[in-house]
């Protein structure tokens, strides 16, 4: 049955929304948009890089967002530039590299644009056994650190003071956003990896009430996403990324209509 | 290591600098058991810094601080929830422990917010807020509650009310309280042992003692060394959220 490439696209791409509704209710609560797009944006030095030694793809890419990540972490701690100064020197350096690395690369055919933007035609197998396995994994892991996460996202100083060690969760949280990263670049392409994130729970955060309710609408919101997005990309000859993206932003658009409701109820 | 079994949280000596401007210096304290520790002292004398101290929250501190129990309620001075997140009071009272419904209702109906269980946190009052702070912080049935000025922003019933609860946890629960309050009257009269703050310790003791002392005297004033007695509000209703009254 994955013997058809659109099948083998629908499986990963429903893979990548269940994981990215849940750590984009995160994105959004803990205002880390632009860190994800810088993470996504260093991704093309790890997919570069995967091309020069002949090495795994979603691997090296988890490899080089992760080591962004810690550069981050450190540069805020040594020196007094803002953190959206360093996240844009971080994810601009890292993109600039990374193209430099591909100009040097002539002699590999490169599909620049099936990078950027993601390509249906590109999931094989393996990629769904990467997509499956390590999206388990990062939803198991978000599973355990959910107290202390959450609990330090509204307020860490509570968090702190009543023993949560928020400081661990947010690290391991930092890696689990590289994860993400890694598995779902070939399928929503690194430009547009953090508007998968945040598009559906955005819509999510529209229409809930309570924190679980967020997370459930957000996955919904991104797997209905993906499937809209993809027949288009199927029917339209349209990339795979910028039509999930599309389709999620239609989601949104409708969603804008039940906080107008809302509104209107409360006055 | 103490030798005493009641001791929740001891300080030896501890201090917190940021930027070689220190916020507080040299404070020894040690809450046990059973007890009320208030801080008082004028703003910026370093008492919501200590509390931090005392919680393990500021980690690069001067001296020492040794936490025996893990089990903490914090009430802390400021708040600021997101309004990206969707949270209901329900939710936020289970933010660091899971409770059962019962235990989160009784702890509601006992600051008397248990009508707001439901609602979006964003839409409380200042006062119903630190409410639902105060019900979080106890239904977990901690060692040690700390709790920063806990009544900011109640109406003037409901502080009497909740300084009486506060007291009668302590005694229920035996957990040590560690109370930062500006109520002169409420210090003196339900507190075990007072720690007057100035950037340091400036006297500690007994209210009585504390309320005698010069020190004391000349941070608050004459007026405030009078203030011995326990407050003495006989209440035989209670205001229930509509303005009803009920008899006790």
């Amino acid at each position: 049955m994955f013997d058809d490439f659109f099948i083998r696209a629908l499986v990963a791409g429903i893979g990548v929304a269940l994981v990215t509704g849940p750590l984009g209710c995160f994105v959004i609560w803990r205002r880390l948009s632009y860190f994800g797009d810088t993470l996504a944006h260093s991704a093309l030095l790890g997919v570069t890089l995967a091309f020069t030694m002949e090495f795994n793809i979603a691997l090296s890419v988890f490899i080089i967002s992760s080591l962004i990540a810690l550069t981050l972490i450190q540069l805020q701690k040594r020196t007094n530039l803002p953190g959206d100064a360093l996240l844009g020197l971080l994810a601009h350096s890292s993109l600039a590299v990374g193209l430099v690395v591909i100009g040097f690369l002539t002699f590999i055919r490169f599909d620049i644009m099936g990078l950027l933007f993601g390509d249906i035609l590109a999931v094989t197998v393996d990629d769904l056994l990467i997509i499956w396995i390590g999206g388990a994994i990062i939803l198991l892991i978000l599973k355990l650190i959910w107290k202390p996460l959450f609990a330090s996202t509204v307020n860490y100083e509570l968090a702190e003071a009543e023993g949560l060690n928020p400081d661990r969760a947010k690290a391991i949280f930092t890696i689990l956003m590289a994860a993400i990263i890694a598995i779902s670049i070939k399928m929503v392409g690194l430009l547009l990896i953090t508007g998968m994130l945040i598009i559906p729970a955005a819509m999510a955060r529209n229409i809930s009430t309570s924190p679980q309710k967020m997370v459930v609408y957000s996955i919904i919101g991104g797997l209905l996403s993906v499937i809209l997005g993809l027949f288009s990309s199927l029917e339209f000859n349209t990339s795979s990324g910028p039509s999930i993206i599309t389709a999620a932003l239609l989601l949104f658009i409708l969603s804008l209509f039940k906080i107008k409701q809302t509104i209107k109820l409360k006055n | 290591m103490s030798t005493n079994q009641n001791i929740l949280v001891k300080l030896k000596d501890a201090g917190f600098k940021i930027n070689d401007k220190w916020l507080v210096q040299g404070v020894s304290l040690q809450v046990e058991k059973g007890k009320i520790v208030t801080l008082i002292g004028p703003n910026g004398s370093g008492k919501s810094t200590t509390a931090k101290i005392a919680l393990g929250i500021y980690k690069k501190i001067e001296g020492t601080v040794e936490k025996f129990t893990n089990k903490v309620g914090y009430v802390p001075q400021k708040i600021s929830i997101d309004w990206t997140l969707p949270l209901r009071v329900n939710d936020f009272m289970v933010l660091t422990e899971n409770l059962k419904d019962e235990t989160i209702d009784e702890a509601l109906s006992l600051t008397g917010v248990i009508h707001l269980k439901d609602k979006n946190l964003g839409d409380l009052s200042g006062g119903e807020f630190q409410r639902v702070l105060l019900a979080r912080a106890i239904s977990k049935k901690p060692d040690l509650l700390v709790l920063d000025e806990p009544v900011q922003g109640v109406d003037f019933t409901g502080e009497i009310a909740l300084y009486e609860l506060i007291k009668k946890i302590s005694d229920e629960l035996n957990c040590g309280i560690l109370l930062i309050s500006h109520d002169l009257h409420t210090v003196m009269s339900a507190t075990d042992h007072v720690v007057c703050l100035n950037g340091h310790v400036c006297c500690s003791g007994s209210p009585t003692d504390v309320a005698k002392n010069n020190e004391y005297k000349a941070l608050f004033g004459e007026q405030a060394s009078q203030i011995l007695s326990r407050y003495e509000h006989k209440h035989d209703h209670i205001h229930t959220n509509e303005g009803k009254i009920k008899k006790n």
